[in-house]
């Protein structure tokens, strides 16, 4: 999801910067989504990265995760815009320096008896799993930080992929951090 | 009690106090025009939906309330979302009812099916599809708390003709928590240190100027206003959006500001050093060539959205809250800038040098559509309300009025909406009754909605129009004059084309011709004697005609040109 022809994967700058992280409480009602990602396109603010699932108190509310470039407008613009939206319950800020980020990547490679080991090494390097085989490929997943998965993503260039999927992130303040509601 | 979503619709418009609703009907919302019948609502039959949305806007502006139009699905709600749009510009209260198809056929391009809450999505407040006949009391009572309350708006709601037509238990809701709206939270408390930091900015301030947009209108603190005004001495400007919320009659009432604004409001904005902005977003009609804007003034930026802070200017302080109560908080803290004298004085000079101008008229004609809106003015009794439409009538309107009081000036600013004038007219004369309502229109603008002139005959709504016919689309036409080497493209409309006249005559109105001073002040005492059916006046005007002051767009406020009567000094 982005409000730019932009392709993220593998675009993200990492330097903390430029990008920003909201936490964003919502009702889980039909067309929300549609709603932030409208309210994104139509001001001009770019994003990087969407993450949604139901949260905590159940099927009432929505978390989403976006990762919001910064530079593309003030933050103070984002979140006044973002709140104004009706089913828009909380927004969190969370800093990179004060979030702690996870990210999961699942990525089909294909494989040969050459390359098996160089591969496998790889996957245990970066602590991902094998989630999947099959007698010509093996399906890798990585539950990592972003820059974890910039990496392994990277290390994988060197092998014929079928695919590789990357959910976006999703943050939580680290112990003893406050966020900025 | 069971009754049908379509009753539960109109029950629930009664619970809110709705008085009247302005629209058409069509398939998908005919369930919900029966039980109308049975209603104490006044339905006002308009003739194009987009009427419809204005008619509900200039009825909100006129009196504060809520507008409510009620809509058929496909063609029907896309003919609506201008005035959607612009309400949404305007932040006028608007609630939107249309019909839907039926909910087993949305997304299968049904008959007249538009995904019209898709569409609307970035032009409402809010908007809802109602999925059941259960949910309708709730999300009309949504609806008008959501588009009265906080920075006002329209609301959609969006009724599928199967809802309309099921059977419900009638319920409505009783407290605000009903509504289910977690995530709206329109009131925030006064923040003790902004204002005290804000009072401070007033204390030491020596050119203050209070910027006066239409969210002071909009929280009704027109009293506050004056009261603030006069205590502490301060100069005032109200925008093209804030006319009426302070007396144009008051000496400390320096104007409009902006584009076309008076010389002397524009300068003082250019000179202050400190603007007290009320509700106001630093449009850029305002600001000019925006580094270049103020450039000197420190900012206290009250408003109840935040999302206006910062978004074009820098607030030095920020207050988030109605005009009315940071007005009441500066007053508690005594807020008072230092001794004014130098700066009245100095105001005092450019409001000699430079007042508004325009070149005598001449008896045999073309008229000047400067002296036509003071000729009306004069005749007009106190309290008269304008609407206008967009463009060179709409600044002129604007400036030759003089407005005293809330509520009396209607128009379209932030869209730029031609074609506004006519049903928001009269929009405010069914909401306002006992006022006389003059629309000051041009001639491009009147072709775009003078149909709604039959429902104005048709529904006894007696508005005067008069059209300001220059036979161009004059506000474009200036601009090619000025900044395009006179070449004109594609402006032209002729002054005979339509015979206005017959035009107003086939509506049911009575029409008038005037061609010079004799013919347009008989005009404007015949109009002033009719009070039971629309009159429209075609004064003709001079197409050569250009509203000034004028700052040219993306020009700093500093180079605003003056009329051409008054150049050879400085300017």
């Amino acid at each position: 999801m982005s409000a730019t022809p932009e392709p993220f994967l593998g675009t993200i700058d990492h330097t903390p910067v430029r990008h920003h992280i909201l936490s964003v409480l919502v009702e889980n009602k039909a067309g929300v989504l549609a709603r932030i990602a409208g309210l994104f396109a139509r001001r001009g603010f770019n994003i990087y990265s969407l993450a949604v699932a139901p949260a905590e108190s159940g099927a009432r509310f929505s978390r989403v995760t976006i990762v919001v470039d910064a530079e593309s407008a003030p933050l103070e613009q984002i979140v006044g815009q973002l709140d104004k939206l009706v089913n828009v319950v909380a927004i969190t800020d969370i800093s990179p320096k004060d979030a702690l980020e996870r990210e999961l990547l699942l990525a089909t490679i294909k494989t040969d008896v050459d390359n098996r080991t160089s591969l496998l090494d790889i996957i245990a390097n970066a602590g991902a799993a094998i989630v999947d085989v099959d007698t010509k490929s093996v399906t890798v997943m990585l539950a990592a930080t972003p820059g974890g998965c910039d990496e392994l993503e990277r290390a994988l260039e060197a092998f014929a992929q079928v695919e590789l999927h990357r959910t976006g992130r999703v943050a939580l303040p680290r112990l003893g951090k406050t966020a900025s509601a | 009690m069971q009754i049908t979503g379509a009753q539960a619709l109109i029950k629930s418009l009664e619970q809110q106090g709705v008085e009247v609703v302005f629209g058409l009907p069509g398939g998908a919302i005919l369930p919900v025009y029966d039980p109308l019948i049975d209603s104490s609502i006044r339905h006002i039959l308009v003739r194009h939906e987009q009427g419809a949305g204005h008619m509900a806007e200039g009825y909100a502006l006129a009196t504060g309330r809520p507008g409510v139009a009620m809509v058929t699905s496909g063609p029907g709600a896309t003919n609506i979302v201008t005035p959607i749009g612009n309400a949404h510009m305007d932040s006028t209260p608007l609630v939107v009812i249309t019909g839907q198809v039926a909910s087993g056929s949305i997304g299968t391009d049904a008959f007249q099916e538009c995904d019209i809450t898709g569409i609307t999505m970035g032009i409402t407040k809010h908007n809802f599809l109602v999925k059941s006949a259960q949910e309708i009391p709730r999300a009309v009572a949504a609806a008008f708390h959501l588009a009265t309350t906080g920075r006002p708006g329209p609301v959609l709601i969006d009724v599928p003709k199967d809802v309309a037509q099921s059977m419900m238990d009638w319920w409505y809701p009783s407290t605000i928590e009903e509504y289910d709206l977690p995530g709206y939270r329109p009131e925030v408390a006064l923040d003790e240190d902004v204002i005290a930091r804000a009072v401070a900015l007033i204390n030491e301030s020596q050119r203050p100027v209070l910027y006066v947009g239409g969210g002071t209108l909009k929280s009704r603190a027109s009293a506050e206003l004056l009261a603030f005004a006069e205590r502490t001495g301060i100069p005032v400007v109200t925008t093209l959006m804030a006319r009426g919320a302070f007396p144009d009659s008051h000496a400390q009432h320096l104007g409009m500001p902006g584009m076309h604004g008076m010389y002397t409001a524009v300068t003082a904005m250019q000179k202050s050093d400190l603007l007290i902005s009320l509700g106001a977003r630093f449009d850029d009609r305002v600001t000019g060539r925006i580094p270049a804007f103020a450039a000197g003034a420190k900012v206290i930026h009250v408003d109840i959205d935040k999302a206006e802070f910062n978004k074009v200017r820098h607030a030095d302080v920020a207050v988030q809250s109605n005009v009315a109560a940071a007005l009441l908080a500066f007053d508690a803290a005594s807020a008072t800038p230092r001794n004014l004298d130098a700066w009245w004085s100095e105001i005092r000079e450019w409001q000699e040098q430079y007042p508004l101008v325009y070149a005598e008229p001449s008896h045999e004609g073309p008229l000047r559509p400067q002296h036509v809106i003071e000729a009306i003015a004069a005749k007009a009794a106190p309290g008269t309300i304008v609407a206008s439409g967009v463009g060179q009538h709409q600044m002129w309107a604007s400036q030759f009025w003089k407005y005293e009081e809330p509520g009396t000036w209607v128009n379209s600013g932030g869209a730029g909406t031609m074609g506004f004038g006519v049903p928001a007219a009269i929009g405010a004369k069914v909401g306002r009754p006992d006022r006389t309502v003059w629309c000051i229109d041009g001639d491009g603008c009147f072709q775009m909605t003078a149909q709604e002139l039959v429902t104005a005959r048709a529904e006894g709504v007696p508005i005067k129009v008069a059209i300001l016919n220059n036979a161009y689309l004059g506000m474009v036409r200036q601009w090619q004059e000025m900044f395009y080497e006179e070449r004109y493209s594609e402006v032209y409309l002729s002054a005979d084309l339509p015979d206005y006249v017959k035009w107003a005559e086939a509506m049911g109105c009575v029409g008038l011709r005037a061609t010079n001073l004799k013919e347009m002040h008989e005009a404007i005492d015949i109009a002033n004697t009719i009070n039971d059916v629309p009159v429209v006046i075609d004064f003709r005007t001079d197409s050569s005609e250009k509203v000034f002051p004028m700052v040219a767009a993306g020009a700093s406020n500093d180079d605003i040109m003056v009329h051409p009567l008054q150049r050879g000094g400085s300017k």
